[in-house]
């Protein structure tokens, strides 16, 4: 195979993983979720259908409908 | 002659420097509202209400929190907590977490405990140093 065409291959390839990886960061980006940060500096985040956001994101909800 | 800088105006300070903050609320320990940036004291109220329920849920969930934000699709609900106060805020979507973080946390500094020069009593004021420190 030429290396021309092999070039090719290669750049489309890394173009597709690099839109897959853009795409996937930006759908998580647009998921709601909250994070808790604690005083020894740790942070856990959950994410929107975990128990812990289930509880937490109806007060925001709650707050920013409110304003 | 110092006193503690006015909660209003540490609030509009950061709502100056931060576009991304809508609404901010500072609250005391005991649940008081110490200021805002809203007019209506009524939604002031239960924005101060609200983030006290967000951050005893949050508190049940993990204890030690200090500060947390809920990121909606609608905007974001930040709190942050020292040892006896508490400021809200409300955001538009995606903002800046780390930048936001950092200016609630000086608001909430400047409220506690930054000194900034009172007004100048008037003529008839006889003594009675200010007891804010």
């Amino acid at each position: 195979m030429p290396p021309r065409k092999v070039f090719t291959g290669f750049l489309l390839a890394a173009g597709s993983l690099a839109g897959s990886v853009l795409v996937r960061r930006r759908a998580a980006r647009k998921r709601e979720r909250v994070d808790l940060y604690s005083a020894d500096g740790s942070m856990h985040s959950f994410a929107e259908g975990s128990p812990e956001a289930d509880r937490l994101l109806p007060i925001a909800h709650e707050l920013l409908a409110a304003g | 002659m110092l006193a503690r800088m006015d909660a209003a105006q540490a609030i509009g300070d950061l709502t100056e420097i931060s576009p991304q903050v809508r609404q901010v609320v500072a609250i005391a320990a005991d649940g008081s509202v110490l200021g805002s940036n809203l007019t209506d004291e009524a939604l002031g109220s239960r924005l101060a209400e609200g983030a006290g329920r967000l951050a005893r849920a949050a508190e049940e969930l993990r204890p030690g929190i200090h500060q947390l934000e809920a990121a909606t699709l609608a905007g974001s609900v930040f709190v942050v907590r020292d040892a006896d106060r508490t400021i809200v805020a409300t955001t538009t979507p995606e903002p800046t977490v780390g930048l936001v973080f950092y200016d609630l946390k000086t608001c909430l500094r400047s409220i506690d405990g930054t000194l900034v020069p009172a007004p100048a009593p008037g003529p008839d004021h006889q003594g009675g140093e200010d007891a804010a420190a």
